[in-house]
């Protein structure tokens, strides 16, 4: 009896068995759950500069006019092609027709108009704005001709309107955007655990190529252990920006896992407030360029994760011009430096640090450098809060570590009120040459000319370009690997058999 | 009875209309902009100011506290600056996970306490008690968060019994929820357990020696029945007092754990919401857990008197 019991037991094991495994061969998962250090305070990208916000909706749920593709360049989005009219002034763009936002309205011209001029409106709270400010007005051509009339010429118009800040509303759902987000993106929002997740699912009325996965889970998990027990125990899929590079050999090692190494546009700087002092002097600022080692705070700070720089520009742009030799760490020259302007017996410099890993890490290892040169460092560590409101806003420090995530960002150096204080007419001058020329050679050879200038300026002493280290299931394909935007483009996603 | 329970409860109220005033001035003063925080580097001073009237923030502190206070009577804790929903709501979910756990781990502590404690105070200096005491010392020296990542090692990377963290909501199944809970639960528990065990055991010894028990058992009484009917409810007062201290703890406490198993609890969204300047909901949550803190201490004055008929009056 025992026996007859135990083989049809173990029959009916074996068929369920082979059951599962056929099933698993023949239908590849449709879901995908990604781990993220921080959850957004809300998901209206209009609304705020949090990176959590758009590395759910940037193209999954939210679509602009263009859009970034996974290698930076600026693609054609809601807007199937752009004209731009000689002198510069004038973009006419031609949208595509039959784009239906998730709550069932038709997407048009008017929309267009309605998105760009909430932006550009007096009590606008959009984190981006001094990036359309440059759009005079808003012509509604035909249902689905829309031009868009510049106050100076511009060549950047379709890079700027591809910033997550920039993505096309529905006139009838801005009000829950915080909450609901209401896109025309290949998902659509479905719920917010808030503290825990967001889920969303494919909108079956995307307008383009429709995407491969059913559902997408964004989990969040701020503490690095734990990021890594979840990914080790399988809860997560893929985990885009791993917060623990220590950890990413372990993952190396295990067949299970792919770890990407990518790129990203975080231009890491040590910052240093040029106002008045010490540091307004170029040769105290050289100094402290010189004195620092770069690959050191890379391999000590990053786990040897980071590409170095030599200004503020990202080493994958065709436009970045190496300048990392020019300031390479020599602290004789250092100490030269230092004495010819006046500070032979020694300085003290306040450093503040904000809470990333880069900042604090590199902060100790940039303080042991400095005082190799006769710099000593009052390090203080801040949270995001105090430092915005400390260094950011009151301009209140000597040097502090921080990594400008924004893509192309030269032009902050063209700004006298910017936190670091940087007030050079010639570098204003050039930059306000480079947002009304059209020709790309130009363009190039402009953005060279910026890059070589805040470098000789020594403006800041720039560190490295921060790495993108993402780890994910070996089976899990279509991922970004670089991040032009903070973004987790999930389109062309899908589970390999 | 009556009156012992009206003084309490006026305590009880000057209490939390203090602790409001404490909580609001506080936090208010920390230094750091909401708005500013959610708009970035590249944000122009004006939008950051339109944020601010936006959000209320230009008006008075005065204004503002009136609002708060007010509203808190209604039950209206007013909208976070940040996720720009009300915080009743928020905190409403939070508490799904914070309570449960607390509840599930002092459970726990007590479950493993009460039966160790009573074994090491009836067999004082014998094998059993130095094994209790060894395992105790332990349990309060090990800090939970390590702990806790052990038993993530363990059962949710190495066996695969358990989830690594995380929590599906009540309504993916009250046994699905309550699995997420388990590991957390016994992470929290143990420290707890440990600290109740030798209060328990201290309290028991020291009621042991006192003169009516040594009449009880002039009275022929056998120990055991001794320790039951007339040392353990005498030692409860000190036990009782820990356990509400320790309920307290794990409700607003636990916050490194919910860290680690990455659970939206009430800790989290206090750090969350001190990191990002979200001051209402910070002072929001903070004043419900001064008020879960006051009631449970009034509860356990309650328990006093109860266990202790000399105390009501």
């Amino acid at each position: 009896m025992t026996v007859t019991v135990k083989a049809a037991h173990a029959a009916a094991s074996a068929a369920l068995l082979t059951l599962m495994l056929s099933a698993g061969a023949h239908a590849a998962r449709t879901d995908v759950t990604i781990g993220m250090v921080l959850e957004p305070p809300n998901l209206d990208p209009t609304g705020g500069a949090a990176a959590a916000i758009d590395e759910i909706v940037y193209a999954n749920v939210f679509e602009g006019l263009t859009r970034f593709g996974p290698d930076g360049a600026v693609e054609p989005a809601l807007a199937a092609s752009w004209e731009v009219s000689e002198d510069g002034r004038r973009y006419v763009f031609t949208l595509q027709e039959n784009v239906d936002f998730h709550d069932g309205s038709e997407f048009d011209a008017e929309d267009v108009k309605f998105s760009i001029e909430r932006a550009l409106a007096e009590d606008s709270t959009n984190a981006q704005k001094p990036l359309l400010e440059n759009i005079a007005d808003v012509e509604v051509i035909d249902t689905f001709t829309v031009a868009l009339n510049l106050a100076e010429p511009s060549g950047d118009l379709p890079f700027n309107l591809a910033w997550g800040d920039a993505v096309m509303l529905d006139a009838a759902s801005v009000d829950t955007l915080a909450t609901a987000p209401v896109g025309t993106g290949p998902f659509r929002f479905d719920r917010w655990v808030q503290g825990d997740r967001v889920e969303l699912v494919k909108f079956d009325g995307y307008w383009g190529e429709p995407a491969q996965l059913d559902k997408a889970v964004f989990k969040f998990i701020s503490e690095p252990t734990a990021a890594f027990a979840a990914m080790m125990a399988g809860d997560l899929d893929a985990f885009p920006n791993f917060p623990a590079p220590e950890n990413l050999v372990q993952f190396e090692s295990d067949a299970r896992f792919a770890v990407v190494v990518g790129s990203t546009e975080g231009e890491t700087i040590l910052a240093m407030n040029g106002r008045e002092g010490p540091l307004a002097d170029v040769r105290v600022r050289r100094a402290i360029a010189r004195a620092i080692d770069r690959q050191e705070i890379i391999d000590g700070a990053m786990y040897g994760y980071g590409t170095p720089i030599g200004t503020h520009f990202a080493p994958h742009n065709p436009a970045y011009v190496d300048l990392v030799e020019q300031s390479a760490t020599d602290r004789d020259a250092a100490k030269a430096l230092l004495k010819e302007a006046g500070h032979a017996d020694g300085l003290v410099l306040s450093l503040k640090l904000p809470p990333p890993a880069y900042a604090r890490r590199g902060g100790e290892i940039i303080a042991a450098q400095l005082r190799e040169v006769g710099i000593d460092t009052d390090i203080e560590n801040l949270e995001w809060a105090q430092w915005l409101e400390q260094v950011f806003k009151g301009h209140d420090f000597d040097l502090t570590i921080v990594s400008h995530t924004e893509p192309m960002d030269i032009n902050i150096y063209a700004r006298p009120d910017y936190y670091f204080g940087y007030d050079d007419a010639d570098f204003q001058a050039l930059m306000a040459d480079f947002a009304v020329e059209t020709d790309d050679a130009t363009r190039t050879e402009l953005l060279g000319e910026a890059q070589r200038r805040i470098a000789d300026e020594q403006v800041n002493a720039y560190l490295f370009q921060l790495a993108k280290t993402g780890v994910a299931a070996a089976a899990l394909k279509g991922l970004w690997e670089n991040s032009p935007t903070q973004a987790n483009d999930l389109t062309r996603v899908h589970w390999e058999d | 009875m009556i009156a012992y329970l009206a003084r309490r409860a006026l305590v009880l109220a000057a209490t939390l209309v203090v602790a409001s005033l404490v909580v609001f001035t506080t936090i208010e003063i920390v230094p750091g902009d909401p708005a500013a925080y959610m708009l970035g580097l590249n944000a122009s001073p004006e939008t950051v100011m339109a944020l601010r009237r936006e959000l209320g923030l230009e008006r008075s502190g005065f204004a503002r506290y009136l609002d708060w206070s007010t509203g808190m009577l209604r039950g209206d804790f007013g909208v976070s600056y940040t996720y720009r929903t009300p915080i009743a709501g928020m905190i409403a979910d939070r508490v799904t996970v914070s309570l449960p756990l607390a509840l599930f781990a002092l459970t726990l502590a007590i479950a493993v306490a009460l039966p160790a404690g009573l074994l090491a105070a009836s067999r004082r200096g014998g094998a059993l008690d130095t094994a209790v005491m060894g395992f105790t010392q332990i349990g309060i020296a090990v800090p939970n968060f390590w702990f806790a990542m052990l038993l993530v090692l363990l059962f949710a990377i190495e066996l695969r019994w358990l989830p690594s963290g995380g929590f599906p909501g009540w309504q993916a199944g009250v046994g699905t929820a309550l699995r997420a809970l388990i590991l957390p639960s016994i992470a929290l528990a143990l420290p707890q357990a440990a600290i109740l065990a030798r209060v328990l055991r201290s309290a028991l010894l020291d009621t042991l020696g006192e003169d009516y028990i040594r009449t009880a058992r002039a009275k022929g009484l056998s120990p055991r029945a001794t320790l039951w009917r007339h040392a353990l409810r005498n030692a409860m007062i000190p036990v009782l007092t820990i356990i509400g201290l320790q309920f307290s703890f794990l409700l607003a406490g636990a916050i490194i754990i919910e860290n680690v198993f990455f659970l939206p609890g009430l800790g989290r969204l206090v750090f969350q919401s001190i990191a990002s300047r979200d001051l209402v909901v910070v002072e929001s949550v903070v004043m419900l857990l001064v008020f879960a803190v006051v009631m449970v201490t009034f509860l356990v004055d309650l328990a006093y008197a109860w266990v202790d008929p000399r105390l009501r009056r």
